[in-house]
Order: C-alpha cells, then structure tokens, then sequence
C-alpha cells in the first residue's frame, strides 16, 4: 500500500495538470484561432450593440412576432442563465393546463385560425431556451403576424422561407426556423 | 417509427461499425505497450513520480491502486467546490457548494455516474468544472478501460501472478486514446457552435421588454415564503438576458467520450451551446458507443481470437437495435390528453424536446445514452411517455452492458458471458469454461457479487425512499410517474449511468447521501470482483479446446448470452417496472 501512495499522488497531480489545464487552454487557443466567433457565443451584434445568439431562444408575446417555443426556465422563460424543461409527465393535469394556457393565448391572438396547433408551439422545449421552431409552427403564425404589422403575408411567409433550415446534409435533424434571426429581420423591414 | 428514423439508426450503426476495427486494434496496440514514441514521453514521467514501470502488479495491487487514485479524485472535486470562491476563474462569484451536493458530486464524477443535482451554470466555477469535473471525465473513463484491460489479460494469460500495472495502464489510456481523440472532437464541436472561452457571463439586449415575478430573498439568501409557505414575489422588469459563458467544448469532447454525461449546463446536451446542431448531436451519439464498441474488438485482439469480440458486439448491437427503435416507435405517440385539446397528433411527443432534434434524434440518443452507462440527454426523459420512458431505465437495469460504459460494458457483459457459460455447463453437464479458462466455484461466487451488488442497491434504495418522507418529498409528478422518478434516480446512480427523471428534486441531504452511497458500491462492488476474478483466471492453465468445448463465437452463443442478460434483468425489475411505467402507461392509454 505505501508504495502505492508516491505514485499515486505524483501521477494523479501531473495528469490533472494536462488534462484539466493544458487540454482545456489548448483546446481554447485552437478554437479563438479557427472558430472565434462561434467559441464566443454566436452573438448577433445590431449597431454595436450584443442583441442575442443565434443559438439561444428569446421569449416572444406579442403578436407582431413570431413566438418561440415555450420554455419553463425559472423566473423568467428563457431565462439564459438557468435551463431546464417542464419535466412534466404526460399524465401530469400541471401538463394539460399548462398546455391549455398556450392554446388559449394562441387563439386569443388569432381568433380566425383553425389549423391544427403544432405540438412544438404549446409543449415546452428540453432546455427552455431552443431557438427554433418547426416550420409549421411559424406557418401557424404568418396570418397573425402579417396583420399585426399590415403586412402582405406572401412577404411574411417568404421571410420564414428564408430563414428555413432544412434536414443537416439532408439526413440529421429535423427542418427547423431560427425565430430570433426572423424577428430581427422582420424588424428591419420597417 | 418514421422513415427518418429508420435512416438514423441504419447511418448510425454504419459508421459506427466502420470505426470498431480501426480504434479496437489502435487501443489493444496502446495498452501492449507497442506504441514506441510512448517510452520517450513516459520515461521522465515514470521517474518523477516514482512509477516502477517494468514491475507488474498482482491482481489485489492493482485494485489498491485503482482504488487510491480514485478517492484521490473524490478528495479534489470535493475540495475544489468547497473551496472555489476564494480560487481564480470564478467570474460569477459562485458560493461554495453545500457539503452534501459535494460529497455527490465528487463520488458521482469519480465513478464516471455524473449525476447531477446540481445546476452547472448556477452553482460551479469554471475552475470547479476544468480540473474538477472534466479530470474526472478522463480518470473515471481510464479507469473502466484499464479494468477491463486487466480482465482481459486474465483471460489472454496463463499460470501468471499478475495482471498488469495500473499506473502504466492509466498513462496510457489517457495519453494516447482519451486525449488526443478529445482535442479534435472539441475543436470541431466550437465549429458547430459549443463555445469554448474564460469570459463572464454575457448581458444582451433583447428584442421585447417582458414583465415576471421575481422570487424574494430574505436577509439570509433564502426565498421567502408567506404564511402558506408559498414563494414571495415582486414584479420585474427586463429587457436583459444573460448568456452564460465558459470552456464548455472541451468538457463536452470527454463528457461523450468518456461516457460520463455530466453537462456543463443543467439542460445538458439539449443545451444550445453544448449541442447546437444535429450534426454536432450524431457526433456526439456516436463518441458514446466509440470506446465500448472497439473494446470488443481489443477483447478479440489480445485474447488471441477476434471473433470473440465480434460475438460479444453482435450480442450488445442485437439488444440496442430493438430498444433503440422501441423508444423512437413510443415518442412518436401523441399524448392523447393533448390531442384531446387540439394539438397535432403527428409531431409525437414534443413535450421537454428541441426542435432541431425531434423524436427521431431525442428517442435515438436517449437509447444510446442510457444504453452506454453515458447519462448526457438532450430531451427530457421525465416527459417521455411511460413506455419510451421505460426504454432508457431497462437498459441501464440490463447492468450497462448493451455497449455500456468505457470499460465497465465489456467488463459487465463479460461477467455475464461467464455466467452463460456456466448455467449451459450445467445444461449439458460439463466443467464450464471460456475462453480457455476453467470456471470454477471462485469465478461464480465474484460473478454473482458482480451481477446482484447493483439490483440490490437500486431495489433498496427506491425501497428506502418511497418509505420515507424524505424521500417522497422529491417528486414532482404524481401518480405512478412519481415513483418512477425515484425507480430512475436509484436505477441510475447504481449502474453509473446519471442521466434522471430530473423532475425529482435530488439536491437535498438526503438523496445527496443515499445516491451518493450508491454510485460508489455501484462502481467499486463491481470492480474489486472483476479485479478478483482477473487475478484468478490469470493464475489459470489453458485447456486446449475439445470436442465438449462450448464454441462462444457463434449465433448458439450469442443468443445464450442475451437471454442471460434479459433473464437476470426481468427477474429483478419487472414488478418494480409494473408500479411505475406499466401503469401509467395504462392509465394514459386506456382511459382514451
């Protein structure tokens, strides 16, 4: 056992220090020098001013943009600093209500509608803070916003196209709309 | 299951075949000591630390020193949380964590479990999660693999006192295979989004001003709570969000590789900036199953024999393929109660999944990653409907190895192929043996150690739990989901898995300390019998193989060894598994 114990120490410090302070320097020194922006944040920069990632969902309620989808992130939805989902069971009534509470604001501000509601625009995303939504999810909402905005929804649907991803190298994923990018792009238009 | 799904699965077990030979022999090459340029680098390194290289270790040694290194590990994640408001690259000022959450956390990442009760953008420096959390990605990674290799060696030697030396056996495996292989997949994960930085957390100007109530503390940090114990609010106001910030690529590299599964973020890999892309998601499904699938192939290798190792990954690959689909067949099933409300049946089950995922992608990696003793997510599992819910905690109850953990699948499925052999020697009345070696009463009294320490721990415990106040007082969900919740936390920490039914408030005293006790004899009730066992087996005569000799390379083979695995998993967890996720499961199907 005590030979064990120099060895032990001296080892579990020396590997430490190379794989908890040189690999991670490195690995940082290598992705500022190839990827600096997207080691930063993938921060979208409006005026001089940071205004969100592409990467992170912000939370949208008025009926001018397209919203997000729902997030459960505490105290505040997309709240950045704290992710979490609902982890609500499927038989969970706090799951149904909730729901319904969504399914209400949506029609509350699109009365006239009568698709089918996607299910990605009323059930909470895994980290709360998903930047997209489904592409029948922002369909679902052209009319609306196009009314808010006295805007021709032929020019709203051609900018969901437009920021339409579709299936990574066409095989991973699923086709997905960046609604923060839309949003800020949506604003640009006045 | 969708067309897509079935693509994904077919894409993903290609290229992960692909990769088996190439890396399985790279390891065996490594952990024989054939890479030359090693000795350059291992040399000095040997004599600094004062590491007889050229002695060999019996098998009792080897578990003493395994066992050192890692409460040396236990020891430094402890203190380094304890410890980190008065250390450097703590830019939020985190508070040092409480010694309970602690003492999990340490004995969780040392046992490669990484079950967290914590959140890691509230609560953990960047210092805390660099040389805390991640060290312990790699040492817990080479620690199942050097098991392993001990194992193996036992099998591979004859009338041998040792099994190796477990110093020479962590250098390398964290030099040549975890490292080099995680400096690439982190540069590419930054290019796919992960940041990778030392900067403070980013304030950013959002497009709405929004309106919340925000909890109150009182003078002591605590939320306030009025007379009917619920929270005191005010409202506030914000156009501000706060992007968290951090070295979180490198982490994510070693968290899959190393199937450890603790996130940077307490979403996990469902978290944006730790999984950004489907892309960056199949890469990262993919560096789960890496190191478990090429062990087979090492197995092969340095037993002399590949077609053993192809034996062993046929029987692990057969078991995945039909859970994995399983689980994607179950999450593509509305919730009928919100179907009932006018949601669109056909997108499945989105509740706690990310858009760019889906069901294909998040019922895949849920099976992989519970499959594999991973426990990173990136959908959560509480919000799964009963039976794709009930598909990650059968396969972590299978003992984690259908693929399993790096090391601990082979090691554990090893254990079981000894026990197949065993019970088709009495079968067909003959001395069992494997793989050369004689099975005898010392080999099947470690075997059945190795095999009932995790059932007993998770039986117990959920046993303990739902008994007590304490217990109870975690669970989110009510009805038969409740119970699953703390099924799953015990289910996890005892098979080192990780991941949760995270709807279960574990950051409390109590099950800090039950799961805590958990992972640790989870991990190391395991590993000294497999050490044991190597020991002895080594020590064993070869008998040449002979006309009553059970072949353990083909199909008869293989299936005997699945219905081992499944026939040990049913007898222990099929009436636990009918009070949970059955009944719910009845319950939300039935009644519409």
């Amino acid at each position: 056992m005590k030979t064990l114990l120099r060895p032990a120490l001296s080892l579990f410090v020396l590997l430490t220090a190379v794989t908890g302070l040189v690999y991670p320097l490195v690995v940082t020194g290598i992705a500022k020098l190839v990827f600096p922006e997207a080691a930063d944040g993938s921060l979208i920069v409006s005026n001089g001013q940071a205004v969100g990632s592409r990467l992170i969902g912000q939370n949208f309620t008025d009926p001018r943009y397209f919203w997000g989808r729902p997030s459960a992130t505490s105290p505040q939805p997309y709240n950045a600093s704290a992710s979490s989902g609902s982890n609500q069971g499927p038989l969970n009534p706090a799951l149904s209500d909730a729901v319904k509470g969504r399914i209400d604001a949506l029609k509350a501000a699109d009365p006239d509608n009568t698709r089918p509601i996607p299910a990605d625009l009323v059930n909470a995303s895994a980290s709360g803070l998903d930047p997209h939504i489904s592409p029948a999810a922002a369909n679902y909402q052209i009319e609306r916003v196009a009314k808010a905005r006295r805007l021709d929804p032929s020019a709203v649907k051609a900018l969901v196209d437009k920021y339409t991803e579709g299936r990574q190298w066409s095989v991973f994923g699923e086709p997905r709309v960046n609604v923060l990018e839309l949003n800020i792009e949506l604003d640009s238009l006045h | 299951m969708s067309t897509h799904a079935w693509i994904l699965l077919g894409l993903f077990l290609s290229v992960l075949l692909l990769t088996v030979k190439p890396l399985g022999s790279y390891i065996a090459y490594v952990m024989e000591g054939h890479f030359s340029l090693g000795g350059k680098i291992e040399r000095p390194l040997y004599r600094l630390c004062g590491v007889r290289h050229d002695e060999e270790m019996g098998w009792l040694d080897y578990a003493y020193a395994i066992l050192l290194f890692n409460v040396l590990g236990v020891l430094a994640v402890y203190a380094l949380q304890r410890l980190q408001v008065w250390l450097p690259l703590n830019p939020q000022a985190f508070t040092n964590v409480s010694p309970d959450s602690a003492f999990n956390t340490a004995l969780s990442f040392a046992t490669n479990t990484n079950w967290q009760g914590y959140s890691g953008e509230s609560t953990m420096s960047y210092l805390t999660q660099m040389l805390g959390l991640a060290v312990q990605n790699f040492f817990s990674a080479a620690t199942g693999i050097v098991v392993v290799i001990a194992l193996i060696r036992g099998f591979a030697r004859h009338s041998a006192k040792t099994v190796g030396n477990a110093w020479v056996d962590l250098t390398r495996i964290t030099l040549y295979v975890l490292l080099p292989i995680s400096i690439i997949y982190a540069v590419f994960l930054t290019g796919q989004g992960v940041i990778q930085n030392f900067d403070a957390y980013k304030d950013v100007t959002t497009l709405e001003v929004k309106k919340y109530d925000n909890p109150k503390n009182g003078p002591d940090g605590q939320p306030l709570k009025d007379e009917k114990g619920n929270a005191v609010t005010e409202s506030a106001e914000t156009q501000t969000q706060t992007l968290p910030m951090g070295p979180v690529a490198s982490q994510e590299a070693i968290k899959m590789l190393g199937t450890n599964g603790g996130g940077f973020f307490n979403a996990n890999s469902a978290h944006p900036y730790e999984n950004p892309t489907p892309l960056s998601n199949f890469i990262q499904m993919l560096s789960i199953f890496l190191i478990p699938a090429a062990l087979c192939f090492t197995f092969g290798r340095m037993v002399g024999d590949t077609r053993q190792g192809w034996a062993v990954l046929a029987a692990m690959t057969l078991m995945f393929v039909v859970l994995a689909a399983a689980a994607m067949h179950f999450e593509q099933q509305a919730n009928p109660l919100l179907t009932q409300l006018g949601v669109d049946p056909s997108a499945g089950n989105m509740e706690g999944k990310e858009t760019r995922f889906g069901i294909a992608e998040s019922g895949l990696f849920a099976a992989i990653t519970t499959a594999a003793s991973c426990g990173a997510v990136n959908a959560m599992h509480d919000s799964f409907t009963p039976l794709g819910g009930m598909i990650p905690l059968v396969l972590m109850q299978l003992g984690e190895v259908v693929f399993g953990g790096t090391g601990t699948g082979l090691y554990g499925m090893l254990v079981f192929a000894i026990m197949a052999v065993f019970i088709s020697g009495l079968m067909i009345g003959r001395t069992p043996e494997y793989l050369g070696k004689k099975i005898e009463t010392y080999e099947m009294k470690m075997t059945s150690i190795a095999i009932l320490v995790t059932p007993l721990l998770v039986l117990l415990g959920t046993a303990i739990a739902v008994m007590t106040e304490a217990g109870r007082a975690g669970i989110l969900n009510p009805g038969p989901h409740g119970f699953s919740e703390i099924l799953y936390a015990f289910t996890s920490a005892a098979n080192n898995n990780g991941s949760a039914f995270a709807g279960l408030s574990a950051n409390t005293p109590f099950y800090n300390i039950m799961l805590g006790i958990a992972v640790w004899f989870g991990r190391f009730g395991v590993i000294v019998p497999v050490l044991a066992m190597a020991g002895s087996l080594a020590a064993k005569k070869r008998i040449a193989v002979g006309a009553g000799t059970l072949p353990t390379h083909g199909p008869l083979f293989v299936t005997l060894l699945i219905g081992v695995v499944l026939l040990v998993g049913l007898l222990n967890y099929v009436p636990a598994l009918a009070l949970g996720p059955v009944i719910e499961h009845l319950l939300l199907f039935a009644a519409h």
